[in-house]
């Protein structure tokens, strides 16, 4: 496509400014042709260029697809095998072949939900305070910085630390209140991951509040409501959804965290009869068995679980964009 | 009715100071674990620590050497990956604000941001490590480089948004062409925030371990082979941490310290670059 | 007697569905100053830029018609020659704030990968730095970045650096409407100079300024051409009722 336009273009005698030839210095007019030249190199190297960033953005959707494709083919012998009834199965025995998922479905939700509910408090708190209460100065910039290294810190430290100095003191606190005192388990995991996702939801949730028009606060102030009554009538309402996308976004994460809970959550197949004992989510089953699973259908049955962890994250992940996006744009 | 307003008011600052308490609260479990990791890591680091390698269980002493220059490989190949394909991905997003691609590669870029590491473990283990029959630095390396690829994305195409237009325009009216418009004016004039985005994504990954599990696996020796398994500090940190050994949790400690350091650092340092960012413009 | 250098017949530009230049036939001619006046938004701007093909870079704006340069249609050439025979300077001053004054006046070739020999260099950024009269205030901080100039420094650093390329037009879209009268008056001035080397289209919504510097003028209305004369001609006895009120103010 390219190769006409140059030719075309090289018999065109005004190409050379009619200065030059006029001036009639063979050295410029020399000149100015080996610039011609120069200019198709540069549009060829122009169209190279842009077709390379409309691959590039064609690689991104190829990611994402050959992720779930592989995900999907590398599960099949176990979606074959087991059909729905691994998603029940109470059972995962991998001696015996039998695959049942619903412990880890089961410790997943619990670790997060129990994660979340921990956390939320704490992130809401932040968000206000940095968006509402004191936006700016020394204090809240410390404070944002603090949070933000909450996420920053490794999550291999945060399993290490937990297991070294929060699981001892779980353990002392489940003896003193009465149950098996093993320490590792659903709660230790909960609290690590609690502190773990509370800067996503609060980073946010900031965002959206100061995004708060101050027209409607100053309406609510004018009617003489009290700063109290300001965020609970105008900015909750006014955020409300935004907060939502914050706390699925907090949730994915949760969801998806691995190598915290995996130290800290006891590796135990069996459904967990109390949130003190011990169990797997999703992720710290294939962390801890993957490289030992021996069949062809054990390593399958995992994948499907890394198959279901990432349709849930992506899932959740999407909406609470969506949701980001609708309240950034209005 | 003045008692009324009374009780409004007490109720707005007793909610007030409330607030107050918890978001400071959250302050408190970072600054234990801070703490903890440096009172115990401080004392088993010396140089000693830094140029051995582990010693084998029983006997005390050894270092993290392996384990350090592993690490550095594997993210320094992942950084070689991400980041020219990050700042393409972010030029082709900011322009190309329309097209139907742009929009589907801009919701999978949102997608991959949110995939669990330890998914994109086993995307890997199944690309590279089967492949290529065994576990190799490399795969791990592909791996963090996946998951750099929306930081880098994302933050270049902010940056470029923040530029305005008339700098292009003054290029195209100089008849440049479009390559060298993008890569001689637009990528320089963002080069700091794009620099930030790319110690940001780095620092981001430094601390990852689950997508290394099935990938660079681990090493006991110095490795400089990138297509055999190689160590690397938080797998180090994961499996001596996770070991009944003191000798091997000490090292655990000293490693998890030198990462922490790592980690804040260039979190800080994404910190300065942002923040001279914002003043230039 | 004078050769025409751009010519326009039945052209249009369109922003989406929107008609912005509605049919446009006009001849410039060589080495004179044309001033493009008209109210705002009836697109003088649309018009200039479709004559260098930057309109196109918007997306969602198209055009059609015929736009000749030299007796060769500009829109069967390549726009990287477009651009490099005709240059453009813009209504906000635009100096590329990450580089320096030196190298602004010849990004044209730094930036292009044009590789000037160091004495040659030299002397195209002398050379356009003074026809663009900016050469005795800057010549002492060469090195300094161009983003540290006043306004219209600035803006002549603009021209000079669209000088630096040897275009053969000059386009200049409300060059002085972002700047003090002293910096205005100089620009001015300055065009005036680079008529015997240049072909210079200005648009301008300023009448005093038109009657000033230019040979010709058009004026535009609500997309159209509406009347294309001598200046002074045009100034003193339009044709066109429109003209008429509009230099004599009765619509703004
Ligand atoms: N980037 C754009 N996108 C859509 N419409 C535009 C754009 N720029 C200008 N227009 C429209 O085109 C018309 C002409 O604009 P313009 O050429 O800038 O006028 P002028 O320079 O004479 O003031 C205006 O009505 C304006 O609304
Ligand atoms: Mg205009």
């Amino acid at each position: 496509m390219d190769a006409p336009v140059e030719k075309d273009m090289m018999t065109r005698s005004s190409e050379i400014p009619m200065r030059v030839i006029n001036s009639a210095k063979a050295s410029e007019v020399v000149n100015t042709i080996k610039r011609i030249k120069r200019s198709y190199r540069q549009i060829r190297t122009e169209n190279v260029f842009k077709k390379t960033l409309v691959i590039i953005g064609l690689v991104m959707v190829i990611l994402v697809f050959g992720i779930l494709l592989t995900l999907v083919v590398e599960s099949l012998p176990s979606i074959k095998a087991l059909g729905l009834k691994y998603l029940w199965g109470k059972t995962w025995d991998p001696v015996q072949d039998v695959y049942g998922a619903f412990p880890f479905l089961l410790g997943t939700l619990l670790t997060s939900f129990l994660a979340l509910i921990i956390s939320i408090p704490f992130s809401f708190a932040v968000a206000v305070f940095l968006g509402e209460y004191y936006p700016k100065g020394w204090l809240s910039d410390f404070l944002k910085n603090t949070v933000e290294l909450i996420a920053a810190v490794p999550s291999v430290i945060y399993g290490f630390w937990g297991l070294a100095v929060l699981v001892p003191i779980v353990r002392s606190f489940e003896s003193k209140i009465g149950v098996e005192p093993v320490g590792v388990g659903i709660f230790s995991s909960s609290l690590i991951l609690a502190v773990m996702i509370i800067p996503y939801a609060a980073s946010l949730g900031r965002s959206m509040i100061q995004m708060v028009p101050s027209q409607l606060k100053e309406g609510a102030y004018s009617l003489g409501a009290t700063r109290w009554e300001v965020i609970r009538s105008v900015i909750f309402p006014y955020t409300k959804s935004g907060l939502f996308a914050g706390v699925l976004l907090s949730l994915g994460r949760a969801l998806g965290e691995t190598m915290a809970v995996t130290m800290v959550i006891g590796n135990t197949s069996i459904i967990p009869k109390s949130i003190f004992a011990p169990g797997n989510t999703m992720a710290s089953v294939i962390a801890n068995q993957f490289t030992e699973a021996d069949k062809p259908i054990y390593v399958s049955a995992l994948i499907e679980l890394g198959l279901v962890l990432f349709l849930v994250t992506v899932i959740i992940n999407v909406i609470g964009k969506k949701i980001i996006s609708r309240f950034t744009n209005e | 009715m003045s008692n009324l307003v009374k009780y409004r008011i007490a109720k707005s600052s007793a909610l007030k100071i409330f607030t107050i308490f918890l978001a400071f609260v959250c302050v408190v479990p970072l600054i234990f674990i801070l703490l903890y990791i440096i009172r115990a890591g401080i004392t088993k680091i010396n140089w000693h620590f830094l140029v051995n390698i582990p010693k084998p269980v029983g006997e005390s002493g050894g270092g993290i050497a392996n384990a350090l220059l592993g690490s550095m490989i594997i993210i320094g190949v992942a950084a070689l990956i991400a980041i020219p394909v990050g700042i393409l991905g972010g030029i082709y997003l900011n322009e190309n604000k329309k097209s139907r691609l742009a929009y589907w590669s801009r919701l999978c870029v949102d997608i991959l941001q949110g995939v669990p590491s330890i998914v994109i473990g086993i995307v890997a283990y199944f690309w590279l490590v089967k492949p290529l029959g065994g576990f190799s630095a490399l795969s791990g390396s592909v791996a963090l480089a996946i998951m750099m690829l929306p930081i880098i994305i994302r933050s270049t195409e902010e940056t470029l948004k923040l530029l305005p237009d008339s700098l292009k325009e003054a290029a195209f009216a100089l008849g440049m062409p479009f390559h060298r418009v993008i890569l001689k004016v637009i990528v320089p004039c963002g080069i700091s925030g794009i620099l930030s985005g790319v110690i940001l994504s780095v620092a981001r990954i430094a601390g990852e371990t689950a997508p290394l599990l099935f990938t660079a696996f681990g090493n006991p020796y110095i490795s400089t082979n990138i297509t055999k398994p190689m160590q690397s500090l938080p797998l180090l940190i994961y499996n001596y941490a996770t070991s009944p050994y003191n000798d091997w949790l000490d090292l655990a400690w000293g490693a998890s310290l030198i990462l922490l350091l790592w980690v804040l650092l260039l979190n800080i340092i994404t910190k300065l670059t942002t923040r001279r960012w914002k003043v230039q413009l | 007697m004078e050769s025409t250098i751009i010519r326009s017949k039945n052209f249009n530009a369109y922003f989406g569905e929107n008609h912005v230049v509605k049919n446009v036939n006009i001849e410039i001619p060589k080495n004179h100053v044309i001033a493009v006046m008209g109210p705002s938004g009836c697109g003088k701007t649309t018009y200039l830029r479709c004559i260098n093909r930057m309109h196109e870079l918007i997306p969602g704006a198209t055009c059609n018609g015929e736009m000749v340069l030299n007796d060769e249609d500009v829109y069967s050439m390549h726009p990287i020659f477009v651009r490099l025979k005709i240059g453009m300077v813009f209504q906000r001053p635009n100096p590329f704030p990450n580089l320096s004054i030196y190298d602004n006046v010849i990004a044209g070739y730094k930036l292009n990968g044009i590789k000037l020999p160091k004495g040659e260099r030299d002397k195209v950024v002398e050379q356009s730095l003074s026809r663009a009269a900016l050469w005795k205030e800057v010549k002492d901080s060469l090195h300094k970045k161009g983003t540290f100039l006043s306004g219209g420094q600035q803006q002549r650093l603009c021209i000079a650096r669209a000088i630096a390329m040897e275009p053969e037009v000059l386009l200049l879209d409300e060059p002085t409407s972002a700047l003090d009268p002293i910096s205005t008056s100089s620009v001015e001035d300055l065009l005036h100079e680079l008529k015997t080397n240049y072909t210079l289209i200005i648009v301008t919504h300023n009448m005093q300024q038109a009657a000033r510097v230019s040979d010709r003028t058009a004026f535009f209305y609500m997309g159209e051409l509406v009347e294309y004369d001598d200046t002074k001609k045009m100034f003193t006895n339009p044709r066109d009722n429109r003209t008429q009120n509009y230099i004599t103010g009765r619509f703004s």
